[in-house]
């Protein structure tokens, strides 16, 4: 299906073409016009005179995700009379809604999401270029040593470009990291080295590996939490 | 084998006159003169030792031969869970606490056998200090309006016909055969009931749109993931009554045009499972559930799915991801899932309360249910009410009660005569409400307006002596083991969060740090991906609002007013008091205390760890903590 967008000026044009798979909205007090089935994020990213919406954990070839929350905007569903934070890259574009992408309040939030960031993976190009670009200088908080910020890019696209499925998001909260399934100390056969995890990664945080095979960043995760990992020998024991 | 299936087949009831000929026959079967001896077999009192009981009535009954002369049953939680075990004998319904297996002869002896009490075993009120005899008159059951709760206590939950007997059923059969789905939907949203799971939409909307949602193949859930620290209401109700779920979810599969349904209930849970899956076995064997229920020619199936112990899977997005089988991460809803749910199809998720209270509201009718409770929050509420108060357990009130009559005419005020300092209400992200809003009436939306919410229904009392700082690090140090890690405010944001909270309570705070975690609630609140991120900075932001002198006291004076953060007190002995005695030194772990027999001793205050042992060993108070 061609998406499409149309100013202001010419939205008129398509107003009165009763076509099914066009929806009206406004976004920064622009009434625009785009087929029907994309995301805001979909549909206002080529717009101009609508300021670019920071993604990171979004990329046009695999399913979004919503994890980093930088492309947060506000919609109101009710003309105007209440506005909620939606994710972007979700939130499906629907006829009336009001959509704006660059308030006080949503710079507010990515700072304070850049900031997390920051303190985060401080090394990190593209977080920094953010941090930049929104005024966050020292993060206020204690700082990481990690180049992964769990966007989940490579999981996605191993698993929907590739159909390997070779790398998985494992454990919770900030124990979260990218690891073979089900913890595995190495990659398996399900890896065939195609390089597309390390060519997604916004943060460069994958590396390729001489074996042919991606580096996966590694929490340091303390001992007594990872119960639920296995050791070689513990593997080769439940096998044979 | 043939036969058996035969058998089997031949109890399912083919239509309503079946159903009532069963109902009459099993009532024209009990025996009213019958004393009947209910033995609490809830988890609480399990943990108290009711199996045993259970076990020494059951030997006592038949060593007596006395089978024809009593009714004797092991029910469902009776709420009272701190006095476990429980014991009530009818009809009177005297009522016996702390029952121990040694008290089982002399209980059939005296009050079963002559009707005498056994007075040692009755609750003595703390407030005026009298025994009361019957159940119904102990201060903690006589403010409550026991709808959903009070079949618990008298049904034994592993029979189905019990349920039958005490009108199990009936609004099943009248939703069939009296009322359309249109009508069960109307009568579900007069009703005014909104979701128990913490949420509070609206029931009969989300029913609504789920019933007009396009689509052959519905799904009907049922949220029994009750995670919440301290709170136990889901677990009670399909533990003691499994089949008021039950019916509430073919009632509501028969409104929205579902045929199968899910039960996503914690594997921690292990007598709800136990009890919620031969419960669905006898609704099979009694045709309430399989094909053709009732001879309606409505056909629905339950199956039961245990959780794999993620407090977050609670979350209804989440908890379809773990129904579908993928990990439970939660997803954005932008799509409804009455719209698009499990497995993509049209999805009617309802917590456990909220499905028992649909049979009572088909029963008594949209009318008479909204007519109990406030304005906007009809029915009556479970909350479990626990902490430093007098009595703890499952409490069901109107909503709309006040937390003073919560806290001091059910709970029975705070013990040994300390302070209330605040109650903490909805489960690990909700918030700490102080004494000034004592008188607030309970509600959906008046917790919310105190920032704080309704959550399941958990209801943590605290005194003078919790740290509201402390209690703030607790909560946040639990959802952030919990945040499935997705997003980033919830992820990264609780973290440091807990980072700040934990440097405050160990003396090293910095007067910015109110700030920060003020701008840290914000992004939780704004930005975070599901409802468990968007509440969590709650226990925060309601302590620093109602409580910031005990942030500045850690902060500023590096106190802790309430003397719980170790790194905070000192303790040290009063030479006048002091006899020289030596308790505390003989139980000091660390050899910090020293001093001549009969001479004043001291506290080294390098080598104390702040255990605490002295000062509660001390029998003369001589152990100051300050």
């Amino acid at each position: 299906m061609t998406k499409y967008w149309i100013s202001s000026e010419r939205s008129v044009d398509i107003t009165h073409a009763e076509d099914n798979n066009v929806v009206h909205f406004t976004v920064d007090d622009k009434d625009v016009a785009v087929s029907a089935g994309q995301t805001i994020l979909e549909a206002v990213q080529r717009m101009p005179g609508i300021g670019t919406i920071p993604a990171l954990c979004y990329h046009p070839s695999v399913q979004p995700y919503g994890a980093c929350r930088l492309c947060t905007v506000e919609v109101s569903e009710d003309e105007g009379k209440s506005f909620r934070f939606v994710a972007a890259c979700l939130y499906p574009v629907k006829e009336g809604i009001i959509v704006k992408t660059n308030t006080d309040r949503i710079k507010k939030l990515r700072k304070g999401i850049i900031e997390l960031l920051l303190a985060r993976c401080p090394d990190a190009v593209v977080v920094r270029e953010l941090a930049d670009e929104y005024g966050v200088e020292k993060p206020r908080f204690s700082l990481g040593d990690q180049n992964c910020i769990l966007c989940g890019l490579c999981v996605r696209a191993c698993q929907e470009i590739i159909g390997k499925s070779a790398i998985s998001l494992v454990n919770r909260g900030i124990y979260k990291e990218v690891a073979a399934p089900f913890y595995a100390y190495e990659l398996g056969d399900g890896c065939i080295g195609c390089g597309d995890c390390v060519h997604v990664c916004p943060t460069g945080a994958i590396t390729m590996g001489d074996d042919g095979k991606p580096i996966l960043p590694r929490v340091r995760i303390p001992y007594a939490e990872i119960s639920a990992m296995v050791s070689p020998e513990e593997l080769s024991a439940s096998q044979g | 084998m043939v036969e058996q299936v035969k058998k089997l087949l031949d109890k399912r009831l083919k239509n309503v006159e079946e159903l009532e000929k069963l109902r009459q026959t099993i009532l024209d079967n009990k025996d009213a003169s019958r004393t009947t001896v209910s033995v609490c077999g809830g988890t609480g009192c399990r943990a108290s030792g009711a199996e045993a009981v259970v076990e020494a009535f059951a030997e006592e009954i038949e060593r007596l031969e006395l089978q024809v002369k009593i009714e004797f049953k092991e029910t469902g939680c009776h709420g009272f869970c701190e006095r476990g075990p429980v014991v009530v004998i009818g009809p009177k319904k005297i009522f016996y606490q702390h029952v121990q297996p040694e008290d089982v002869p002399e209980i059939i002896a005296e009050t079963v056998l002559q009707g005498k009490v056994v007075k040692r075993l009755l609750y003595t009120d703390p407030a005026t200090n009298e025994e009361i005899t019957c159940e119904p008159d102990v201060p903690f059951y006589k403010r409550q309006t026991r709808h959903i709760l009070g079949a618990n206590g008298q049904i034994d939950p592993t029979d189905i016909e019990q349920y039958i007997a005490v009108g199990g059923y009936s609004a099943l059969s009248t939703a069939l055969f009296q009322m359309t789905p249109e009508k069960i939907i109307k009568e579900v949203t007069d009703s005014g009931l909104r979701g128990r799971g913490g949420g509070g939409f609206p029931t009969g909307r989300k029913w609504q749109s789920c019933r007009r949602a396009a689509g052959e193949t519905k799904y009907v859930l049922c949220n029994a993931d009750e995670g919440d620290p301290g709170a136990y209401q889901d677990r009670s109700i399909l533990e003691g009554n499994p089949h008021s779920v039950i019916e509430g979810m073919i009632i509501g599969a028969y409104a929205i045009g579902s045929s199968h349904g899910f039960i996503y209930v914690r594997n921690e849970y292990p007598l709800a499972v136990e009890h919620a899956r031969t419960a669905i076995e006898q609704a099979m064997d009694y045709g309430f559930l399989g094909e053709n229920i009732l001879g309606s020619g409505f056909d629905f199936r339950v199956t039961i799915n245990k959780g794999g112990g993620a407090f977050v899977c609670g979350e209804s997005s989440a908890l379809i991801a773990s129904l579908e089988g993928k990990v439970g991460e939660p997803k954005d809803k932008y799509i409804h899932m009455s719209e698009k749910g499990l497995w993509e199809k049209p999805s009617l998720l309802n917590n456990v309360k909220t499905w028992a209270n649909v049979p009572l509201i088909i029963n008594r009718g949209a009318d008479w249910y909204a007519k109990i409770g406030t304005a906007d929050s009809k029915g009556t509420m479970i909350f479990s009410l626990v902490g430093k108060i007098n009595n703890s357990g499952l409490v069901e009130v109107p909503m709309g009660i006040t937390l003073r009559e919560m806290i001091y005419d059910i709970g029975g005020g705070i013990p040994n005569g300390k302070k209330f300092k605040a109650v903490q209400t909805g489960g690990p992200s909700g918030g700490c409400i102080p004494e000034q809003f004592l008188d607030t009436p309970v509600d959906f939306d008046e917790l919310t307006k105190l920032g704080s919410m309704m959550g399941s229904g958990g209801m943590i009392a605290m005194d003078e002596d919790n740290c509201m700082v402390d209690v703030a690090r607790y909560f946040i140090d639990f959802l952030k083991g919990e945040s499935c890690g997705k997003c980033v405010p919830c992820r990264e944001g609780l973290a440091k969060l807990s980072d700040i909270l934990n440097r405050i309570t160990h003396g090293e705070g910095k007067p910015e740090d109110l700030d920060t975690m003020e701008d840290l609630g914000e992004i939780l609140s704004n930005g975070a991906l599901c409802a468990l991120g968007r509440t969590a900075a709650n226990p925060v932001l309601s302590t620093l609002k109602y409580f910031k002198d005990e942030y500045l006291a850690h902060i500023n004076d590096k106190k802790c007013p309430a003397g719980v953060c170790r790194e905070l007190i000192e303790y040290s002995i009063d030479p006048e008091k002091c006899t020289g005695c030596g308790v505390c030194a003989r139980n000091c772990a660390t050899n910090a205390i020293s001093g001549e027999k009969k001479e004043p001793h001291t506290i080294n205050q390098d080598m104390c760890i702040k255990c605490g042992v002295c000062y509660d060993s001390c029998k003369f108070n001589a152990v100051i903590k300050s």
